[in-house]
């Protein structure tokens, strides 16, 4: 690879594959280097994707995408060890073109996308790993891989959470665990009939079923089921430095989830074909690294582009926005022939233009709020003890539906603690 | 489905295994840690704690940089397997 490229991009993920495609249509010499044997290699996510950043790049790209089902339900359960108790919510609407949601495996998926970039133009090269920078004085200017070195005009690092490139070049420092979260999950295989039948779902309806309480032992986080077309993806995601204070590790948890009465039978006679693991940058803006330097931007989880709300946990579509985003400070730096840092400064400008930065901008403060234990423990408690002394018959006089909320919640929260709560919750989100 | 031991559930995933161990542990720090958060962040189960000491197998590592996170001494020296070994996601 002699040529020199107008950008490289580091990473054929979400972020990379969107930066990738948009230069290339726009017809810059791109090439995107990818570590793994082929791009999704490396990656995982939950699995449930709702797609505003994907429609722009392609319009109907469920009839192309590699997609698995689609989310026409939505169902989220707070749990306590012997309790449950559902939101269970699904529409005819989210059964039709556009959809609103897609349960997708990133190792199709990510082929897929970065055979799009392909088309357009863009060489992908995998099985390459951008080792180091190519420094001309305080300038980025290239890449090392695979024992070359590759100049180019703009290095776009989308080298995902743990970036080596951001780290080298000196725009982002040590993390804190506790602005990561930890996903693991598994890729539990049943026949498509089984699926169907125990989910309640016709044809390629699937569901998005989202899981708090007891089952992350007081650690902020959750859990999921996903259903795809021949399989389930059952996962955990937990605060990172909680594992160690609590001393249990993420996948303990998730085997004591799988265990819960009300998920054991819908796994039952289910087989693994996969365990993997992934972080997830949760602390929003207070994380973000410096985004770009002279010859150099960050973008996707490697910027820590990731939107925590509590009821939401989207990434993908902040790494598509935010990669075509830096496509197109390239393609307008290419113009003018200046890749330095007052020409990539554009970059922030089109991000607070996006809602990529608008929506950390508003959940700013969320990211704090979810580290509240009250949200993972005492709420999900009190909720399924008021449920059960309401349902339960025992020949015992009635009581008033506050009175019995006020003895429940009597020992675990005051009603201090519960008002304090909501006011933050109204502030945060 | 009774849940499997993390062996058993690493057993099931590709792995196109590097000859060289990517990640090491530098011991003279790593003793001075008592608390040793790696051991519970590591979602592969790759550092064992015996008498007081951690071993670190690398093959079963899922590359996703926990270690390196929680690891407040900076007593790993953390790098990828090189380009195209290590996991293989099949599903992802």
């Amino acid at each position: 690879m002699n040529q020199k490229f107008d950008a490289i991009v580091v990473g054929a993920g979400p972020a990379g594959c969107a930066c990738g495609l948009t230069l290339a249509k726009a017809g810059l010499e791109t090439l995107i280097v990818e570590r793994g044997k082929f791009a999704g290699a490396k990656n995982m996510w939950g699995g449930a994707f709702y797609g505003p950043a994907l429609y722009e790049l392609f319009t109907d790209f469920w009839e192309e995408a590699p997609v698995e089902r689609y989310i026409t339900r939505h169902k989220y359960s707070l749990l306590t060890e012997k309790a449950s108790l559902s939101v269970d919510f699904t529409s005819k609407k989210f059964c039709h073109p556009p959809y609103n949601g897609f349960s997708v495996l990133r190792s199709q998926f990510d082929r897929w996308f970065a055979s799009k970039a392909e088309q357009a133009g863009a060489v992908v090269a995998a099985g390459l790993e951008a080792e180091d920078l190519l420094w001309e004085g305080n300038t980025v200017a290239g890449i090392k891989a695979g024992g070359d070195e590759l100049p180019t005009n703009v290095v776009v690092a989308c080298d995902g959470v743990n970036s080596i490139l951001a780290e080298k070049a000196g725009l982002r420092g040590k993390i804190s665990p506790r602005d990561i979260k930890q996903g693991v999950k598994e890729v539990i295989q049943l026949p498509r009939q089984v699926i169907e039948q125990r989910f309640n779902l016709h044809g390629e309806e699937g569901i998005a079923w989202e899981f708090l309480g007891s089952i992350s032992r007081g650690i902020p986080g959750g859990a999921f089921i996903y259903t795809n077309k021949e399989s389930l993806s059952v996962g955990i995601v937990v605060q990172l430095d909680k594992l160690a204070e609590k001393e249990v590790s993420a996948n303990e948890l998730l085997d004591d989830f799988k265990r819960h009465p009300e998920v054991e039978n819908l796994l039952a006679e289910g087989q693994l074909v996969e365990y993997s693991a992934h972080l997830v940058p949760v602390g929003g803006k207070s994380m973000m690294p410096t985004l770009y330097a002279d010859g150099m931007l960050v973008a996707g989880d490697a910027a820590g582009f990731t939107l925590a709300t509590g009821l939401v946990l989207e990434g993908a579509n902040f790494a598509m926005a935010s990669g075509k985003a830096a496509a197109e400070t390239v393609i307008r730096a290419k113009k003018t022939g200046d890749f330095s840092e007052q020409s990539l400064a554009h970059y922030p400008v089109l991000l607070e233009q996006s809602f990529v930065m608008k929506d950390l901008e508003t959940f700013k403060r969320a990211p704090r709020l979810l580290e509240n234990p009250r949200f993972y423990h005492q709420y999900p408690e009190l909720a399924c003890e008021l449920a059960e002394k309401i349902f339960t018959n025992n020949g015992i006089t009635r009581k008033k539906i506050w009175k019995v909320l006020r003895e429940s919640q009597k020992g675990k929260i005051s009603l201090w603690q519960m008002i304090r709560d909501l006011l933050r919750i109204k502030r945060a989100v | 489905m009774k849940p499997k031991s993390i062996e058993n559930k690493l057993a099931v995933n590709k792995y196109d295994i590097d000859k060289e161990r990517h990640i090491r542990i530098k011991e003279d720090i790593c003793q001075t840690c008592k608390e040793h958060p790696c051991t519970y962040a590591c979602p592969a189960d790759c550092f064992k704690s015996r008498e007081g000491k951690i071993t670190f197998s690398y093959e079963g590592c899922l590359e996703c940089g926990s270690c390196r996170i929680v690891c407040d001494k900076d007593a790993i020296e953390w790098a990828l397997p090189r380009a195209g070994l290590g996991i293989c996601y099949q599903y992802g």
